[in-house]
């Protein structure tokens, strides 16, 4: 019964919504209050019907209950607790349901913190996010009911795949879906201010807090996806330039030009249309993305559905909702948009060339993951688009930003002048200089040119975001209050800044100073690398929960002494007759020591592949500050003051401090 | 007009995408699909005949398969070959790609040898020529010698049912067992 009342709650869903995308628009056009109201009570109703939905198939999922197709091909009765709750989202069905409930959910979020905002443009949003859930209801219920029953009813699942049985990969997906979907908000304020014509800095003050949460949970989501392909996949690499790394990259670099153009709309009322235009852009692409991965038109290690009918739906509701965004902004931005002067050399005029930088980024991403498809479509031969090609876009493109970044902390809005701009920044660039030397010099002995590129880079960003921060407290008359006078905002936007120059100090030195190798080790042989000799010590057979596993000793010495013992395994899941490599680590700040199990021979030797990764945790550390700036920017107490206190465009504009 | 960019790039993608759906994306084709078998000369394993030529392929279809005694990959399949041979419903011919002669008879006596013949490809220089990038891969040539298909990794019932029986026909014989019972 349960899995019908979760369909139930589905179609319920569905219904509620298309009255949440139609009835506020009617209400629009009429002038009529109750109907413009109904959007709150249908977001709230929206939100119940599919999180019943979304408990019903979890409870399929923690009962065992195999009769539902989708638990018997991804549930299985060994399956350890947590991950049967994870399963839910682990396949095709369940992903598109917890998606949907996500935006349900900021649907929910939407109607609850925009109280304060006028009717009509508060409606407007909701009915955009309305049409947007009808979309993927239909989408599930008609193609991808995750509620089907199977007969005759199997006597065990088929098991979650395990290559998703990891902690990390557990939490990915809804941090994903969050930044994805989130940026479904930053679309429907888009649309609503399309229509009402109401394009002003007030505007871009209600939908900043909302990008700057999404932006946060996918730059998470990212962060996490990158660590477990790192620690999971057995490759040590951290970014594989895979098409569906990609298709949640594009969002993320679209994402981050629309934090920074809105930044400048909402200060200085510039870039009106440029900015809605981005946000349109943003969850585009976050469509797109689910398009690539959920159609299979794409191949890559996520690709898990292919089905024609469902990859021809997801096209025409992108064609139904991208091209009718973008239609009404070909047809409303001319008459919204202002041609106000900008000034090259000035905050403004610097955020430009960021976003310029970055969406020429996102662009070469966009090309290089659709180049096969384009060629395969002109019947030109099959071929794929690897790491050199995205590595030579990529490259060029974030050097300019991470100077920019330095830059732009210290040149005001309106209009800069290179003089004092220099002489705030003169500091920061000696001391980063100094320490693009050191840093690889005292760290490595060596200084190889990408190193030290990378290091002064991160230094520059690092120090320059600093001393912003740093100017701020010295002007008042205590640290103390100097540091409570800081707005959260300004604190966010330099702990990002910060862990931007975190990450790309990560990516240097990994590239620079890491090391791998393939060996072949008897046991108790030994491989050096790195300084750090490996030895083979043997092989053993363990049993998991779910799961039969060969589990290698090896010893990591330096210099003779003991520096940890690693436990590679290779592990057989009899469920899904698959094996994986499970890589075992001795994470450091300094340094990681990897090493995965290859093939076992005859003669009790092992093939191993040993890695040494010199701050590689750094990239993802610089994730998460990021993700913390992004938590403090979007609680900055200006977006709820100014709620509170005052709609009026203006006035909140001027009060608005940089 | 520039504000109509977006939805005409965006038109553009769509009918890209119209395309890209009605292809399969997990289809590798070979170069060599359609062309003649790339000539070899290489030494049996048997020594009976001692060495065989391209030409020695033709006649009848035939199914070479690149295999090592190092390989997971040619284990998984073994006992799907091994069931081939017993059918007799192909000839199949074996290519021991870059492996060591002992290494390969034991290996071949501990799991059975389904092949007609078995070549040795020591150097792996055939490989190249046949563009043999992981073993197992499977060739199937049909009688003039064309290759008709190629398996990339294990070959499976489902793979030889659906994919390379069409192509080579229907071969019924009864006597036809031709794999070296162990």
């Amino acid at each position: 019964m349960i899995p019908e009342f979760g369909h139930f709650a589905l179609i319920l869903a569905l219904a509620v919504a298309l009255l949440q995308a139609s009835l506020p628009l009617i209400g629009w056009r009429r002038r009529d209050a109750r109907l413009l109201g109904f959007a709150t009570s249908a977001a709230h109703g929206q939100f119940v019907c599919v999180a019943v939905a979304y408990g019903c198939l979890t409870y399929a999922f923690v009962t065992k209950d195999f009769s539902v197709a989708y638990v018997a091909q991804n549930d299985h009765s060994l399956l350890p607790l947590i991950y049967r709750i994870s399963a839910v989202w682990g396949a095709h069905e369940g992903s598109l349901l917890l998606w949907v409930t996500i935006l349900a959910g900021w649907t929910l979020a939407v109607s609850i913190f925009n109280r304060r905002l006028p009717a009509d443009m508060s409606a407007l949003v909701l009915s955009a996010l309305g049409a947007v859930s009808v979309g993927f209801y239909l989408f599930i219920l008609l193609t991808s009911n995750p509620f089907t029953r199977l007969v005759p009813v199997p006597e065990e699942g088929r098991d979650l795949n395990p290559i998703l049985q990891d902690p990390g990969l557990a939490i990915h997906p809804p941090m994903l879906y969050m930044g994805y979907v989130g940026f479904s908000v930053a679309f429907a304020f888009a649309i609503a201010a399309l229509i009402t014509g109401r394009l002003d800095a007030a505007w871009a003050r209600w939908t900043r807090p909302w990008t700057t949460t999404a932006w946060m949970f996918l730059t998470m989501g990212i962060t996490l996806g990158s660590w477990w392909a790192y620690k999971e996949l057995g490759w040590g690499g951290w970014w594989f330039w895979d098409p569906v790394e990609n298709a949640s990259f594009m969002p993320w670099l679209a994402g981050t030009a629309l934090i920074h153009s809105l930044a400048v709309t909402e200060k200085r009322g510039l870039l009106k249309g440029w900015t809605v235009l981005l946000a349109i852009l943003a969850f585009s692409l976050s469509l797109l993305g689910t398009f690539l991965v959920r159609s299979g038109v794409l191949v890559s290690v996520h690709a898990f559905a292919t089905d024609p009918s469902r990859g021809e739906f997801i096209l025409g509701f992108m064609a139904v909702v991208v091209g009718g965004a973008l239609g009404l902004y070909a047809w409303r931005a001319p008459r919204l948009a202002t041609s106000a002067e900008l000034k090259l050399f000035s905050r403004e005029g610097l955020l430009l060339f960021n976003n310029v930088f970055l969406l020429a980024a996102a662009g070469g991403v966009l090309l290089g993951t659709l180049y096969p498809l384009v060629l395969d479509a002109l019947g030109l031969g099959k071929l794929s688009v690897g790491p050199p090609y995205f590595n030579a876009v990529f490259l060029p493109l974030i050097v300019p930003l991470l100077l920019l970044v330095g830059l732009a902390a210290v040149v005001p809005w309106k209009r800069g002048e290179a003089a004092p701009a220099w002489r705030r920044l003169r500091i920061p660039a000696a001391a980063a200089v100094v320490a693009a030397v050191l840093l690889p010099l005292a760290t490595y002995g060596r200084l190889p040119a990408f190193a030290v590129a990378g290091s002064l880079l991160a230094a520059w960003t690092v120090f320059a975001a600093v001393q912003d921060v740093w100017k701020r407290v010295r002007s008042k008359p205590s640290l103390a209050a100097g540091i409570a006078g800081v707005p959260r905002a300004v604190w966010g936007m330099t702990l990002a800044h910060v862990g931007l120059g975190v990450w790309a100090l990560g990516v240097s030195y990994v590239v620079s100073f890491g090391a791998e190798k393939d060996v072949r080790l008897a046991p108790n042989a030994g491989a050096d690398l790195g300084g750090y000799t490996f030895t083979f010590r043997d092989e053993k057979e363990t049993q998991g929960p779910n799961y039969l596993a060969q589990r290698g000793t090896v010893t990591v010495e330096r210099g003779g002494s003991l520096v940890t013992t690693l436990y590679p395994e290779k592990r057989q899941f009899p469920s899904q007759g698959t094996v994986m490599t499970q890589s075992s680590i001795d994470a450091g700040l300094m340094r990681d020591l990897y090493v995965s199990l290859g093939e076992g021979y005859e003669d009790g030797s092992w093939s191993l592949r040993v890695y040494v990764k010199p701050m590689v945790r750094l990239i993802w550390g610089g994730g998460v500050l990021m993700f913390l700036g992004g938590g403090l920017a979007a609680s900055d107490r200006r977006y709820r003051l100014a709620r509170a206190a005052e709609r009026s465009a203006a006035q909140a504009s001027e009060a608005a401090l940089a | 007009m520039r504000y109509a960019i977006p939805i005409a790039v965006l038109a553009g993608l769509l009918v890209l995408f119209m395309v890209g759906l009605q292809r399969d994306p997990r289809l590798v084709p070979s170069p060599l699909v359609s062309k003649p078998a790339p000539a070899f000369d290489l030494p049996t394993l048997d020594g009976t005949p001692p060495r065989m030529r391209t030409a020695d392929l033709r006649g009848a279809p035939v199914l070479v398969n690149f295999f090592a005694s190092w390989c997971a990959g040619c284990q998984d399949e073994h006992p799907y070959l091994m069931e081939l041979a017993r059918s007799g419903r192909v000839r199949l011919v074996g290519v021991d790609y870059k492996d060591a002669a002992d290494d390969v008879h034991a290996w071949l006596g501990r799991h059975g040898n389904p092949y007609a013949s078995v070549l040795a490809d020591a150097d792996g220089r055939t490989g190249i020529d046949w563009g043999v990038y992981g073993v197992p891969e499977t060739f199937v040539l049909d009688a003039a010698g064309t290759i008709v298909y190629k398996q990339i990794g294990p070959m499976t019932q489902q793979a030889f049912e659906h994919n390379i029986m069409p192509l080579i026909g229907n071969r019924e014989s009864g006597n036809g067992n031709r794999g070296g019972q162990p």
